[in-house]
């Protein structure tokens, strides 16, 4: 942790990469309900990977419209979990469809297992999970049982590499703001 | 009966000890830490003292009732009282483990880690802790030794205790540190308290006391069998030391005048100590809004103080609860109970080495999702709300290599090395069974099986 908040310090623009070993933790550190991964260059993130219970595809794939509109509307709808980036791909391995939901955020998702549950019980993202073999079916009231199931599908990276490293979501909008505000600032004094 | 109260949400506070409910007028009270050699001695201590058990709807700061005992278990307790191993399984994992296993998830390490606690608390063989208050000292001296005496009686030991008074002044409550205490509580729903101004609403009983629908809407999966957990609460209990000579010394280092000073112990804090908040007094203190229980807890900060100019971000009382800068609130209350054990350190007295503090419980249906999350995130982890380098400054793990900002115009001053105010001396996980559950325990607890 030392050695990474010393290389955000020195260069947030000094594109950096980190090996992770098998565990996905370089010292088991205990948190609520599992080892904490590390924080590395694309900050925190988890890959769940889980088969699509058969026949169940054209369901799942519907979610992708309800989450879209659901941003449309509500565009801060998945503020909570800072994310960066989410990417929720479909893929077949001998005739059996697979999940694969990579989320790239700033939060230790260890501190904020329960507002994601939360929160995806909120947006419909629990009800697209129904669909994967062993989630859950008491879902609704047993959160620790989702987080569980999150834990036991995540597939922590053996690399991640950031182009700006460590830089929070949150960072990045401030500095977008401020271009956009200085681009308007030029328009002006023309 | 149960039905009924499901449907409705009535909370059945004649079914709940007092102990997260009401509070009784006492000045004194003795905690004492009991382990069960056979099953039979603790079924047999825990039928008689059942009597002195009081409710929540009967027992209260102006009722004649003074059943003012409480008791409650760790999970090892349960066991040596009898409960079925299917029933001891569906409990949280947390609370199978006890606090002491749990250490380093709620930060509790270095000097205050397990190894250092006193009273035998992180013993495998703490079983109970029985809580008798008493309105004085001498009160509560009668009941220390009829307590024993029939402990002795039923062959139940005590591991260890401790007594705890009331510090002078006794008009308001405060700890050693000086600071107003008992100003931010949470209302249950079915209590018919009132919150005071900036409290929030009244939140779902299910929050705090099992069997009954929390802020979800829901009753959540609760462990077995029904009869032993409804009407009950998971405690945390943490015997915290205040080092107040460290904490005096301080404020003398970072203030040159006793104005000065009290404005350093507000910014720790977040409230003057009088009790008066910073955000609503940012400047001087203001002890008539300290004690206006319809004023001082009525702000908030993302509205009132983004920048944490009145209220540093990393003050005690904004990281204990974030008002409107947090989200999903409703799910993290905690309901405080305890109180200051120790003799008071004089205003102009050196540091004694005598241990002093606070013995606090907190009281929540989930660990984990309560007391484990403000413990990991809010107090101990030094990235909250992205200060980078910082831990709760009065109850946080502090060994000197953690910092505390304080927002000012032009420059924020920032002050490094904080030293440890206070030591975390010994804890455990308890669970605080219903009225008809600890008559169940005291039976034998073994109709369990039919679920």
């Amino acid at each position: 942790m030392v050695q990474q908040d010393g290389l955000r310090q020195q260069n947030g623009l000094k594109p950096a990469a980190m090996a992770i070993p098998k565990e996905g933790y370089f010292k088991l550190e205990k948190g609520r309900y599992g080892p904490i991964f590390p924080r590395t260059p694309i900050n925190y993130g988890f890959t769940i990977i889980a088969k699509l219970k058969p026949g169940r595809e054209a369901a799942m794939r519907e979610y992708g419209n309800l989450i879209e509109k659901t941003i449309r509307e509500a565009p801060e709808a998945l503020a909570v979990l800072k994310l960066h980036s989410l990417k929720w791909v479909l893929f077949d391995i001998n005739k059996e469809t697979y999940f694969m939901y990579q989320g790239v955020f700033d939060t230790d998702f260890d501190k904020y297992s329960e507002d994601a549950v939360q929160l995806f019980t909120q947006t419909g993202i629990t009800t697209a999970f129904v669909n994967l073999e062993g989630f859950p079916d008491d879902w609704k009231t047993n959160a620790p049982a989702v987080i569980k199931f999150v834990r036991e599908h995540h597939h922590p990276s053996f690399l991640e590499y950031g182009e700006y490293p460590y830089a929070t979501a949150d960072e990045i909008k401030k500095a977008l703001r401020l271009k956009q505000a200085f681009s308007e600032m030029l328009d002006l004094m023309q | 009966m149960i039905k009924d109260a499901e449907r409705s949400g009535i909370l059945e506070l004649n079914d709940i000890q007092h102990f997260l409910i009401t509070r009784t007028p006492a000045l004194a009270a003795r905690y004492e830490f009991l382990t069960f050699h056979k099953p039979e001695q603790g079924r047999a201590w825990l039928a008689a003292i059942l009597e002195k058990v009081g409710n929540a709807k009967d027992v209260g700061p102006h009722a004649p009732d003074a059943r003012w005992v409480t008791v409650a278990f760790t999970w090892n307790g349960l066991r040596a009282l009898g409960a079925d191993d299917a029933s001891l399984a569906t409990f949280p994992e947390e609370f199978r483990q006890g606090m002491a296993a749990r250490a380093t998830i709620i930060g509790t390490t270095g000097v205050n880690a397990p190894d250092h606690w006193v009273g035998g608390l992180a013993n495998l063989d703490l079983h109970a802790i029985v809580i008798l208050f008493a309105r004085d000292v001498e009160e509560r001296e009668r009941c220390r030794f009829e307590h024993r005496r029939f402990l002795q009686e039923c062959g139940v030991e005590a591991i260890s205790s401790l007594d705890l008074e009331a510090l002078p002044p006794y008009d308001y409550a405060h700890e050693h540190f000086g600071y107003r205490d008992r100003l931010s509580q949470p209302v249950v729903e079915g209590t018919g308290e009132v919150p005071t101004p900036g409290s929030g609403r009244p939140l779902k009983a299910g929050e705090f006391f099992l069997g009954y629908p929390d802020e979800t809407g829901v009753v959540p999966l609760l462990p077995k069998p029904e009869v032993l957990i409804r009407n009950g609460s998971f405690l945390a209990y943490v015997r915290l030391q205040e080092h107040v000579g460290a904490f005096r010394d301080f404020l003398r280092e970072h203030g040159k005048t006793p104005q000065e000073q009290e404005l350093v112990a507000a910014k720790l804090m977040g409230r003057w100590r009088s009790g008066a908040p910073l955000v609503l007094s940012p400047d001087k203190d203001d002890p008539g809004l300290g004690r206006d229980m319809q004023r001082n807890n009525d702000f908030n900060y993302k509205a009132m103080d983004p920048h944490g100019y009145a209220c540093p971000v990393g003050a005690h009382i904004r990281r204990m609860n974030l008002r409107d800068t947090g989200h999903n609130m409703e799910r993290r209350k905690m309901i405080r109970r305890g109180g200051t054990y120790g003799p008071p350190l004089p205003a102009d007295a050196p540091e004694d080495g005598v241990e002093r503090g606070i013995a606090a419980f907190i009281g929540c249906a989930s660990l984990v999702r309560q007391f484990e999350f403000a413990m990991n995130v809010w107090v101990n982890d030094p990235h909250f709300m992205d200060l980078g380098n910082e831990r709760d400054p009065i109850i946080g793990t502090q060994d000197g290599t953690y910092d505390v900002t304080i927002p000012k115009r032009p420059v924020r001053k920032k002050i490094k090395g904080l030293p440890a105010f206070t030591t975390v001396k010994g804890g455990a996980y308890f669970f605080l069974p219903g009225i008809t559950a600890l008559r169940f325990l005291a039976a034998g607890a073994r109709e369990a099986t039919s679920r």
